[in-house]
């Protein structure tokens, strides 16, 4: 345990330390936020963390990008102020959900790069989305929050660099649902990303993916608590938000990584009682997993978010259909990396992009990582991905 | 006449032999030539033994004064991407790399050369039509499955393919097998038959049968031939130990 907290401790040397999240207002009644499908913001408040120093020529940002139920809290340790929120006391246990990547000397390298994280619309911490007060009606969302997409994140993240003064990203970084908005930033601002990093991660969600969604929602909307979204003055449809997660996460890891972790290994106890309570150790982690989510995630905003991961379709957007047309667009240095034991954005479909990359004439780095952990592989694989991250970051320097 | 003073063709004419398959490269070989060789290769302290100028990736620096400024290249099998580097800083290339094994995959990400992790044949197949200037195979042809379908595919997504590979025929290789009886071992081909990558060896006349059957074009060629990098020239199939062959479509 020594090493690993040698990293990890808010005062070890490689790690951020306390981080303090800002808040920013991006949009207000005079100046509204026009979101992809037609609808206005007339108040967006985004929140986001920083870590290092912006260099005198700000050209050394990068960007992160989180996945489905991630915050801005990308790195070190929550400061006391902000964990005394209720809400955010989960956040007391444990550091930033990349803060072994993130980090002075770590392979985001915060004494060389300043690195920004902010929150996406539509989810639950601290950027604006359904569990907000509507400004016109004064009271929760709710399901009148409007439908948000990848591409309204990515432009809600453009302008916070322009209120930052930001102008170029030296990279963009992001694995999963982060990937794709990686890869939204380097088709729609082709000019201002200079790299650009897509672990585990593909132009478009499967139909395996969809349907895996799908139920999710379905069992968040069919929980009695759900009242149609409107449950933010009682109690939360948190069995219907448990069993999404429970389902996510058997997604999260693969046939294989699910055998090595719990086999069929009984859970505190030496054989089978013949009822319904919990047996298998299996059963006990997704029990766990769904109980810790639904204590720190709203269930509307995982309607909203999932609901964006379904509709994201780079070739769509961008190429009328055709991967390749869209993929003419970057210009930046790419670096895709797939996991192979991830059967929800699989290496096949990351090989696609990469070739659909090629195809467009521009050069491409893939790495097809091996390892059993499934989804969770490009959190969990750090020496793989820590040496794909640096190598891609400095590499490009040596050009 | 002294018959050590002979060459290979006029001991066997002597003989009554008909001479149409033989190797033009060993026509004029003659005998006490032969014999040196014999020599050497029955010498057991030199047998095996690596010479130590050795050179490494000699092909390299052919290569780069080939290719014009700011081309496009894909090298396949790249390795760490050593070459791939130096032609983007020398000469801006737009490169890309294909490469299978992770650790050489990290290499390349770490100098900054755009590098894709898979097999040569998957990959290549993918690729559109006429998209490189230059398609790079550097001693990797020996060991492919399918090696004419990538030549092939080498010259249908690029204008040129650059290939390097040992020579079979090479008269160390070749004596080494008629006289030990065993599969050769050498500098270039420094495995056993048992762990041997190089699965489809073959001969540089082996290859330019290829070329001619097949209409392609010969554009350039070099050979590493007892130590000296030089241009190919006739009876090389006997001399070079190495080749290094640019190529084009026929007209």
């Amino acid at each position: 345990m020594t090493s690993k907290k040698k990293f990890t401790e808010s005062n070890s040397k490689y790690s951020v330390g306390l981080t303090t999240a800002s808040t920013i207002e991006l949009a207000n009644n005079s100046s509204p936020f026009q979101l992809e499908f037609g609808e206005r913001l007339t108040s967006m408040i985004v929140e986001y963390e920083t870590y290092g120093t912006l260099s005198k020529n700000k050209s050394n940002v990068i960007l992160i990008e989180h996945a489905l139920s991630g915050d801005a809290h990308a790195a070190g340790w929550d400061s006391n102020e902000q964990a005394k929120h209720s809400d955010r006391m989960w956040r007391k246990k444990k550091p930033g959900w990349w803060d072994t990547m993130i980090g002075p000397g770590k392979p985001i390298d915060t004494n060389k790069y300043y690195v920004i994280c902010s929150n996406v619309l539509g989810s639950c911490y601290g950027t604006t989305g359904p569990k907000s007060i509507n400004p016109t009606t004064g009271k929760f969302y709710g399901l009148s929050f409007p439908i948000v997409t990848i591409s309204d994140w990515v432009r809600v993240q453009k302008l916070l660099l322009e209120k930052l003064g930001i102008e170029n990203l030296y990279a963009i970084i992001g694995g999963s649902l982060g990937g794709q908005q990686a890869l939204e930033w380097a088709l729609r601002y082709p000019e201002l990303v200079e790299r650009c990093v897509i672990l585990a991660s593909s132009a478009k969600l499967s139909t395996q993916g969809l349907a895996f969604n799908a139920v999710g929602r379905h069992s968040i909307m069919s929980d009695p608590a759900f009242k149609n979204g409107n449950y933010y003055n009682d109690t939360a449809p948190i069995s219907g938000l448990a069993v999404a997660r429970m389902i996510a996460h058997i997604t999260y890891l693969s046939e294989e990584g699910m055998n090595k972790k719990f086999g069929r290994r009984l859970q505190d106890k030496n054989k089978l009682q013949h009822g319904f309570d919990i047996e298998f150790e299996v059963e006990s982690y997704l029990d766990y997993q769904g109980k810790a989510f639904v204590e720190r995630f709203d269930a509307n905003s995982y309607l909203y978010i999932t609901r964006a991961m379904d509709y994201y379709d780079a070739a769509e957007i961008w190429g009328e259909g055709n991967l390749i047309e869209a993929c003419k667009k970057i210009k930046s240095n790419v670096l895709i990396a797939s996991f192979s034991s991830d059967w929800l954005y699989t290496p096949t479909q990351s090989k696609e992009l990469a070739r659909a990359i090629v195809r467009a004439g521009n050069a491409v780095t893939f790495a097809d990582v091996k390892s059993p952990y499934g989804r969770d592989a490009f959190l969990v694989e750090t020496k793989s991905v820590g040496r794909l991250l640096k190598g891609f970051l400095t590499g490009g320097e040596k050009r | 006449m002294n018959p050590s003073h002979k060459n290979i063709k006029d001991l066997l004419l002597e003989k009554g032999l008909d001479l149409k398959l033989l190797d033009p490269a060993i026509r004029e070989l003659p005998i006490n030539e032969l014999l040196k060789f014999t020599k050497t290769i029955l010498s057991s302290d030199s047998h095996l033994k690596m010479s130590k100028d050795k050179i490494i990736r000699w092909q390299d620096d052919i290569i780069l004064n080939e290719i014009k400024n700011q081309s496009t290249i894909l090298d396949l099998g790249c390795g760490e991407g050593n070459l791939l580097h130096r032609l983007i800083k020398q000469k801006q290339v737009t490169g890309q790399g294909i490469e299978l094994l992770e650790e050489s995959v990290f290499k390349c990400i770490e100098k900054g050369v755009p590098v894709i992790q898979g097999n040569i044949d998957k990959w290549l197949e993918k690729i559109a039509d006429n998209s490189f200037d230059y398609v790079i195979l550097e001693d990797t042809l020996q060991t492919l499955l399918y090696p004419t379908k990538i030549l092939m595919e080498m010259l249908r997504v690029g204008k040129r393919g650059i290939i390097s590979f040992p020579n079979f025929g090479y008269w160390r290789v070749r004596l080494d097998l008629a006289l030990r009886g065993k599969m050769p071992v050498t500098e270039w081909l420094p495995f056993h038959w048992y762990d041997t990558p190089n699965i489809h060896l073959l001969t540089l006349q082996d290859f330019i049968d290829w070329t001619n059957n097949e209409n392609i074009r010969i554009v350039n060629s070099y050979t590493l031939a007892e130590g000296e990098i030089r241009d190919l020239k006739a009876g090389d199939n006997l001399y070079a130990d190495e080749v290094l062959i640019t190529i084009e479509k026929g007209d």
